[in-house]
Formats: C-alpha cells, structure tokens, sequence
C-alpha cells in the first residue's frame, strides 16, 4: 500500500526579486514592490510530501525524526534568517519562491535517501503557494 | 455535462495511540518511535478529509449528496474512533501500528466499501496541522 505522507516546516528569510540582466524600470514593471531596494522577508512554509510503502514493522513510510534531521541540518539551516539573494544558489538566479521551491526539492531529492520524495510546497505568504514536483526540465 | 469534480469534505475527531512492535526490544521501540511510545498514549485532534469524484449530477448538481457523506464519514469512522484509545478499542489496530498512515489505510478500508454514489479518491488524515498522510487506494 502506498501511502503519502507531508510535514509543514517553517522558516524565516529576506530577498529582492531583481535581474540584473534588465534596466532598473525593467525590473519594476516586473517585480513592483519585491523590488524595492533593500529587499523584505517572509515566513516561509514549506510542506515536504513523501510517499512509499508503509513499513509492516513501524507502520511509517518513513521515520519523521529522520524527515525532521535532514530538513533541519539541511534546509532550515541553510535558509533560516537569512538573506537568499546573497546565497550562491541564488547568485544568477532570482530567489521567487519558484526558484526556492526547485533549489529545496534538488536538496532533499538528491539527499534524502529514506522515501521517495513526491512534491514540494512553499507558502510564501497565506496568499500564494508553489509546488515543484521535479518535473522537466532536468534538475541541475 | 461530463466534467469531473472532486469534492471533499472534512470532519474532527480526538483520539489517543502509542507507538509500540511488540517484535522490538523495549530500546528498539525507544529509538524508533520516541516519545510517541510513551506507555500510557498520548492523543490528538485528527482531522480526516474525505475526496471523492465525479460528474455533476445533471438534476442535483451534485457529485455527490453531502448528507450521505457526512453520515457515512460518522458511521464508518467518526463514532467508531473519537474518543477512543486506538491500540486498545480499534480492531485494526490490535495488531497494526496506528501511525497516521495507517491511520489513513484503515479510514480508506471502513470508507471505500460503503461509499455507492460516488467514487472515493483521496483520505487525507492530519495528525497536527503540520503532518498529514494521504492515500489514494494504490497498491
């Protein structure tokens, strides 16, 4: 029997949605007030889904003390209060939530070895939501 | 009109569990479950979604009556499990871990037989507001 299972996490970060590769009005028209200078922060959600068998021994798909770990050390960890746009990550690439949503599923995809990882789900604000699945194109 | 729509409709229920294989020694069930092997249980407020889909019916404009999927949810599900200590009162769980996907097997079990009108797709059983299992019947 398969069987999905989520856990919501959160943290905290700041970015600016800016491209340097176009003009300051540019970026404006596009980003509006997400490109206001100094950038602004969210508290972000991020809803891990996995899915496998469930264990007949533990009844889990996977244990969540092995989930929470490797969210904590390589997730919350990497991205708790701080400032996106200044991660490597995000050097060429502007940190929208889309972005952050495909960078967080590559982590757990090519780390998280315990379930097979389905989807993951970003709130940036109760208002909008993105979810990135690893469907093409390829991850990098 | 063919369309398909899914519908869902969600209901609470309280109840207790431990986390406990009578086939691991007393520090194996320690390391694997924590705290959620604690002896004597622990409980929380679960909230089960039940989704099902359909076509519209052309008359009711319904996928499906949701009075008969709110007593069935209550039948099947609800009366049995609320207010219950799961190891202890559940059948299925004399001899099944009650982790919440199992959780949401059992609920699909009690479910998918009963339900005539319309066809069961998704049981998603919250634990917290931060975890939840779903299963979509696939074996």
């Amino acid at each position: 029997m398969k069987v999905h299972l989520t856990r919501r996490y959160g943290f905290a970060a700041s970015h600016r949605l800016h491209n340097e590769a176009m003009t300051a009005e540019q970026n404006r028209d596009i980003y509006g007030k997400c490109n206001n200078p100094h950038g602004h922060g969210h508290n972000y959600f991020v809803e891990v889904t996995v899915s496998g068998q469930v264990n007949f021994q533990t009844g889990m798909v996977c244990n969540l003390a092995d989930l929470d770990g490797f969210v904590r050390d390589h997730i919350f960890e990497r991205y708790d209060h701080q400032d996106l746009n200044h991660l490597p990550e995000f050097a060429a690439n502007v940190p929208t939530t889309e972005n952050l949503c495909v960078e967080i599923y590559g982590i757990l995809h090519r780390g998280f070895s315990k379930a097979h990882l389905e989807k993951v789900r970003i709130e940036e604000t109760m208002m909008n939501s993105f979810e990135y699945s690893g469907e093409a194109p390829a991850l990098r | 009109m063919s369309a398909i729509v899914y519908l869902t409709r969600k209901a609470e229920f309280s109840a207790s569990h431990l986390y406990h294989n009578p086939q691991f020694s007393a520090e194996e069930n320690k390391r694997v479950f924590g705290k959620c092997n604690n002896p004597n249980g622990h409980g929380h407020n679960y909230v089960l979604e039940v989704t099902v889909k359909g076509q519209i019916d052309a008359t009711t404009g319904f996928v499906v009556d949701l009075k008969q999927l709110k007593d069935l949810m209550h039948q099947e599900v609800l009366d049995a499990l609320d207010h219950r200590f799961l190891n202890k009162e559940i059948p299925e769980f004399f001899s099944l871990i009650p982790t919440t996907e199992n959780l949401a097997l059992v609920c699909w079990q009690r479910l998918a037989p009963k339900l005539a009108a319309a066809q069961l797709h998704r049981v998603r059983i919250y634990e917290t507001p931060d975890l939840f299992a779903d299963f979509y019947g696939e074996v």
